[in-house]
């Protein structure tokens, strides 16, 4: 080894190691970056991040109507069976038969928040939602129904 | 002005006026025994809980902040449950010397305390071969991890022990080498003479370049002695499962625990003392009005700081940096500190001999 690669191997070295002492002397005096949350004494305020996934939900908007078209996108995509959705028959007023959703069935404790059922929806029916306090005493409440009774389809989504 | 050497003179002094010379020798070696017990017990207290808060701070979290006014009683509860818990002994382990190793670490830790002065004549013992002393006995500390590793008959704890052998007598030529290099500028092994030295400044800044290098050869030398990150290949968590001590539990790991920070401190203290004027306070040239005011804090309180600071450096390193391979930490040893330690002792050297350092 020459010589000049030896003293700037110890130059980039030390410089390296100076920077990394840089961030975390940062770190160490600047307590207003602390990212911890202390978490059931703050449940009121609590901060979680935009992209957490807590459990799907399916938002209703105020007249009671989803975006979903029971296409079964979303069951296709789930890698663990979680979402089983039923569909029915409507009768369109120009006397066509269509396809709509009549129930979704939310398995979470099956679910594995991996996002994909949402990835997979096409007209954006379905959601992660923040919330994340799920324990119940009994496992049967788990299996959730996503639309809220009598919801429809929000006219003009195909 | 509050000074500790008052305190000794007078226990001393009505000692011998109490008793026999004899007995109060035997008093004094009892009163240093348990004072040297209880600091141990208070440093391992403060440095874990510093250790912590230190690491959380630089990983921006938040660290212990439930037991006592923000977390200071975090440690105290740790000590309660490793003193109730079972120290198990392993059916394949060899009994004795498991169960005798914990005690080595923490006796080796104890012994190199006692050159180290704490304040201005507040030492307990003042050898005159003090420097080699300290880096003599604190090698022997291989043995204790040696032991543990053996005797544990477990292939993590043998690996870690064995890591940690290679990893001490490497370092131990640059540490000591580092040491020599301000023995050569004061011309003396006693630790109150290496300290008196330093009566019109540090070393650190009268040794000019070259006791700087001298200085972080020596850091980076001890923190590879003291078994930390990021030369903690005898623990390594992620890899041998906490090494030497894997098969430990209860007190007995607790020992090992605490002698792990007592080093620390050890190794700190006698990089204040050969760098940084140990008790001396920080007097600049011919500010005569500074210096006095640095006069009126008590020596104990500068040894204490100091050391403290270079705890943090030490602190600093090791949440900062990745642990080393095992290659690369013999790498860093033999290729670089070690060529660039002797160089540095022969440019100290020259430095003593021609005179240029004030």
């Amino acid at each position: 080894m020459l010589l000049k690669d030896y003293i700037s191997d110890i130059y980039q070295a030390t410089r390296s190691l100076l920077k990394g002492m840089r961030r975390t002397g940062y770190y160490f005096t600047h307590h207003k970056e602390i990212i911890t949350q202390q978490y059931p004494d703050n449940k009121s305020e609590a901060k979680l991040p935009e992209r957490f996934r807590g459990e799907v939900v399916m938002p209703h908007d105020t007249s009671n109507e989803h975006a979903c078209t029971g296409c079964t996108a979303c069951e296709l995509a789930c890698p663990n069976g979680t979402i089983k959705i039923i569909t029915k028959f409507d009768v369109t007023p120009d006397g066509k038969k269509k396809k709509a959703l009549d129930t979704f069935i939310y398995h979470l404790e099956l679910c594995t928040m991996c996002n994909l059922c949402i990835e997979a929806c096409p007209t954006d029916a379905i959601k992660m939602a923040q919330s994340f306090e799920h324990s119940v005493y009994d496992r049967s409440q788990l299996t959730k129904k996503l639309n809220a009774p009598g919801s429809k389809i929000r006219e003009g989504v195909e | 002005m509050f000074s500790l050497e008052g305190l000794t003179h007078s226990i001393h002094s009505w000692l011998n006026s109490a008793l026999n010379p004899t007995a109060a020798l035997v008093v004094e070696m009892v009163i240093v025994a348990i004072a040297v017990i209880g600091f141990f017990a208070v440093l391992g207290l403060v440095l874990v809980l510093m250790e912590r808060k230190v690491s959380a701070y630089m990983q921006i979290r938040l660290g212990p902040n439930r037991v006592g006014y923000g977390g200071s009683l975090q440690t105290v509860a740790d000590t309660l449950k490793l003193a109730m818990k079972e120290g198990l002994t392993p059916d394949g382990a060899d009994k004795f010397l498991f169960n005798l190793a914990p005690y080595t670490a923490i006796i080796i830790s104890m012994l190199v305390l006692a050159p180290i002065p704490f304040a201005k004549g507040f030492q307990i013992w003042d050898m005159n071969i003090g420097v080699l002393y300290v880096s003599a006995v604190s090698s022997v500390s291989v043995i204790g991890v040696l032991m543990a590793g053996w005797a544990s008959n477990n292939k993590y704890s043998l690996l870690g022990a064995m890591r940690s052998g290679a990893q001490i007598v490497s370092y131990e030529l640059s540490a000591g080498l580092s040491i020599i290099s301000v023995v050569v500028l004061t011309g003396s092994l006693r630790i109150s003479d290496i300290i008196s030295s330093q009566q019109n400044g540090w070393w650190i800044f009268k040794g000019h370049i070259p006791a700087v290098i001298a200085f972080v050869i020596f850091i980076i030398a001890v923190t590879a002695e003291t078994n930390r990150a990021p030369f903690d290949l005898a623990e390594a968590e992620s890899e041998l499962t906490a090494g030497f001590h894997t098969e430990y539990s209860g007190m007995k790991f607790a020992l090992f625990f605490l002698a792990e920070y007592v080093n620390i401190f050890i190794a700190c203290a006698i990089g204040t003392i050969l760098f940084f004027g140990g008790w001396m306070p920080l007097h600049i040239g011919s500010w005569d009005a500074f210096n006095h005011v640095m006069d009126y804090i008590p020596s104990s309180i500068w040894f204490i700081s100091k050391v403290f600071f270079l705890i943090f450096v030490m602190m600093w390193f090791r949440w900062t940096f990745p642990r080393l391979r095992v290659d690369q930490l013999l790498n860093l040893e033999w290729k670089y500190l070690l060529p660039i330690s002797l160089f540095n002792l022969l440019l100290m050297t020259l430095m003593a001999i021609m005179g240029w350092y004030f």
